[in-house]
C-alpha cells in the first residue's frame, strides 16, 4: 500500500465519521428543538396557573380558568397499564411461537401479517374500535358501561402495540447462543423447560426492551384514543363494586386532550394545552430511565453461566 | 407576503376612493367598473364552508377579485378580524362582552343564522323538552330517561370539545350558568357527535342543522320542531348567528363582499347551503 492511498483512506474515514456524527447530533438537536418549543409555548401556564397546581387538581375546564390535568394523567397511565396487561403476554407469545416453535413455512405465514399490524394507519384501527369494539364492549351488562372507554381504548392500544413488541422480542429470542438450548436439551431438560428457563431468561434484556418501546408507542397514541375512549375529563373510577369496573371508565388521555382543544385554543388555554405536552414528554422520559436502568441491572445480573 | 397583502388592499381602497368616493359597494354587484385585488377571511370552521360558496360566486361576478378563506375558530376569527390580521374574520357564535372590550372598535356583521338541534338516538322515545330539561340534562341534573317521560334508561350526553363554536354558542343558549355534564362522552367533530348519539342507546347531543340525517331523531324544544321555518317563526329558540368581523366600516372588497352577502342574490345561497337567511 502507498502511503498515498492510505492517506486517501484516512480522508474517507474522518469525512465518514464526522457524517455520521453529524446524522447522530441531528437527533439530539431535533428532540431539543422540540424539548425548548414546548416548554418555551408553555411558560405563561406555569407561571399563571403554576405546575404543582395543575397536575394535583382534577378539574379541567377552560372556559372557566380551571386546568388539571391530573385526570389525564391518570387516563393515559391505566390506558398504557391496560394494553400492557392485554397485549405483552400475546405478543411474548406470538415471539415464542416464531422464534423457538413454529415450523418455517407457518412462521413466515405468521410474521408477514404481525407486521402488516405495524403498518395499518391508527385511524383505521380507531375506526374500527369506534364500529366493532365500542358495542361489544357494551355488551357488558353493567350499568354505566356505555362502550366508550378504558378497555375498548386498552384492546385497541394491545394490538397496535404487539407488531413493536413481538418483533423485538423474537430477534432478541433468535440471537441467543443455539448451544444453550442444545446444552439444556442434553442435560434432560424438554423443549418448553429449555425455552422457559434457559432461552427467555437469556434474551430478557432484549424483551424489557421490546416492552418499553411498546410503552413509548402506547403513551403517545393519539387518533385511535380520541375516537374509542370518550374523552371525558373525569378521574377513572370502578363504577361497580368489581375494582376491575374501572376499565369500563371513561378517561381522556393527555395526548388526546392536546388533539382535540388545540384547533380553538388561545391564550391561557393555548398555553396549558402546551404544558400536557411538556408533562407528556416528562413523563416519556421517566419510562425510558427507568426502563433503561431495569434493562442494565437485568444485564449486570446475566446469565447464569 | 402580508406586505404584500396589505398593499394590495391599499390599492385596492385608494383605486375604489378615486372613482366614487364612499361607494364602494356598487362595484361589489358586479358593476362594471370592476375592483381587482385580494382578501383573507379567517375564522370559524362552521362559517367556512358558507363562506367559501359566497366567495366563488362573488370572483365569478368580480373577476379581478380573489378571496382566500381559511379556519382556525370563531376565537381566531374574532382576533383577526379586530386587529387586521385578516381583512374579516368568522366567528359562529355571539362576540363576546370580553371581545368587545379588548377592541371596541370592531363590527359585527350577521350574514346568516344557524340553528342547533337537540337529537337522541332513535330508539328513545321522547319526542320533546322543555328548554329547562334540555338544560338540566346536559348539565347532568337529569341522569335518566324516565324523569322526561321516557322509559327507564339512562341518559348518555354526548358533546362537542370545549372551545368549539357550536358547544360554545349550545351553552350559552340552553345551558346558561350550569356547566356541561363533566361524564359527557366528548367527541371533536359534529359527524363523530352524530355517529356516536346514533349508535350509543340512550344517548343525547346538539347538532348543527346541516348536520341533520335519518340515523338520529330530533327532539321538539318547548313544543317545536328544528325546523327553519320554526326559527323564522320565532318558536325554535335554539339558534345563532353566523358573524363576520371587521374592525370598524369595512371598505374595498371587504365592503363589497359583504354587501353581496346580505342582497338578495348572497342571502339565496345561504339559503341553498341550509342555513338560515338572516331577515
Amino acid at each position: 500500500m502507498t502511503p498515498d492511498s492510505a492517506r486517501g483512506k484516512n480522508r474517507v474515514e474522518s469525512v465518514m465519521r464526522a457524517l455520521l456524527m453529524v446524522a447522530a447530533l441531528s437527533s439530539v438537536a431535533i428532540v431539543l428543538l422540540i424539548g425548548v418549543f414546548t416548554l418555551k409555548e408553555a411558560i405563561p401556564a406555569f407561571q399563571g396557573i403554576g405546575p404543582l397546581s395543575m397536575l394535583t387538581e382534577k378539574v379541567w375546564r377552560p372556559g372557566q380558568e380551571s386546568f388539571g390535568i391530573l385526570a389525564m394523567i391518570a387516563g393515559s397511565g391505566l390506558v398504557t397499564l391496560g394494553s400492557i396487561l392485554i397485549g405483552v403476554p400475546l405478543a411474548l407469545g406470538c415471539a415464542v411461537f416464531l422464534a423457538e416453535v413454529a415450523p418455517r413455512w407457518i412462521a413466515n405465514i405468521v410474521r408477514p401479517s404481525v407486521e402488516l399490524l405495524a403498518g395499518i394507519p391508527s385511524v383505521v384501527y380507531g375506526l374500527f374500535g369506534m364500529v366493532v369494539l365500542v358495542p361489544a364492549v357494551r355488551g357488558i351488562d353493567v350499568p354505566g358501561n356505555v362502550g366508550f372507554g378504558l378497555l375498548t381504548a386498552s384492546m385497541v392500544l394491545a394490538v397496535m402495540i404487539l407488531p413493536t413488541i413481538a418483533s423485538v422480542t423474537e430477534t432478541a429470542l433468535r440471537s441467543v447462543p443455539r448451544s444453550y438450548y442444545n446444552g439444556s436439551l442434553a442435560l434432560g431438560a424438554t423443549r418448553w423447560e429449555s425455552i422457559r428457563r434457559v432461552n427467555i431468561p437469556a434474551a430478557r434484556s432484549g424483551i424489557l426492551s421490546a416492552v418499553v418501546l411498546g410503552l413509548g408507542r402506547a403513551l403517545g397514541e393519539t387518533i385511535a384514543m380520541i375516537m374509542v375512549i370518550g374523552n371525558s375529563v373525569i378521574m377513572p373510577k370502578a363504577i361497580t363494586s368489581n375494582p376491575l369496573s374501572i376499565f369500563l371508565s371513561r378517561a381522556r388521555t393527555l395526548t388526546g386532550n392536546i388533539a382535540v382543544e388545540i384547533n380553538y385554543a388561545t391564550g391561557l388555554h393555548e398555553s396549558a394545552l402546551f404544558a400536557t405536552g411538556v408533562v407528556l414528554f416528562l413523563l416519556i422520559m421517566i419510562v425510558n430511565t427507568t426502563a433503561r436502568g431495569l434493562i442494565k441491572a437485568s444485564m449486570a445480573g446475566g446469565v447464569a453461566r | 407576503m402580508m406586505r404584500k397583502l396589505a398593499l394590495l388592499a391599499a390599492l385596492v381602497v385608494a383605486a375604489g376612493c378615486g372613482q366614487q368616493p364612499g361607494t364602494a359597494g356598487e362595484a361589489g354587484n358586479g358593476a362594471p367598473a370592476g375592483i381587482r385585488g385580494e382578501i383573507s377571511v379567517v375564522g370559524s370552521t362552521t362559517v367556512q364552508p358558507l363562506a367559501e360558496v359566497l366567495a366563488e360566486a362573488f370572483e365569478t361576478l368580480n373577476p379581478g377579485v380573489t378571496i382566500i378563506v381559511s379556519g382556525g375558530g370563531s376565537s381566531v376569527g374574532v382576533k383577526s378580524g379586530a386587529d387586521g390580521t385578516a381583512h374579516i374574520g368568522m366567528c359562529s357564535r355571539h362576540v363576546k362582552e370580553s371581545e368587545f372590550q379588548e377592541s371596541p372598535n370592531i363590527m359585527v356583521h350577521t350574514v346568516a343564522n344557524d340553528g342547533i338541534a337537540i337529537v337522541v338516538e332513535p330508539s328513545v322515545p321522547v319526542d320533546g323538552l322543555t328548554l329547562l330539561q334540555c338544560r338540566d340534562i346536559f348539565s347532568g341534573v337529569i341522569t335518566n330517561w324516565n324523569e322526561v317521560g321516557g322509559p327507564a334508561m339512562p341518559i348518555i350526553v354526548v358533546s362537542r370539545e370545549e372551545g368549539s363554536g357550536t358547544r360554545g354558542a349550545f351553552e350559552e343558549l340552553v345551558l346558561g350558568d350550569a356547566l356541561m355534564a363533566e361524564s359527557a362522552i366528548l367527541q371533536p367533530s359534529n359527524g363523530a357527535v352524530r355517529t356516536t348519539c346514533s349508535t350509543t342507546p340512550g344517548a343525547v347531543a346538539y347538532l348543527s342543522f346541516g348536520y341533520l340525517d335519518s340515523s338520529v331523531k330530533t327532539v321538539a324544544v318547548d313544543g317545536a320542531l328544528p325546523t327553519p321555518e320554526n326559527v323564522a317563526a320565532g318558536t325554535y329558540p335554539v339558534y345563532r348567528p353566523l358573524n363576520m368581523i371587521t374592525d370598524g366600516q369595512p371598505g374595498g372588497i371587504a365592503g363589497a363582499w359583504l354587501e353581496f352577502i346580505l342582497s338578495d342574490e348572497g342571502q339565496a345561497i345561504v339559503v341553498a347551503e341550509h342555513y338560515l337567511p338572516v331577515n
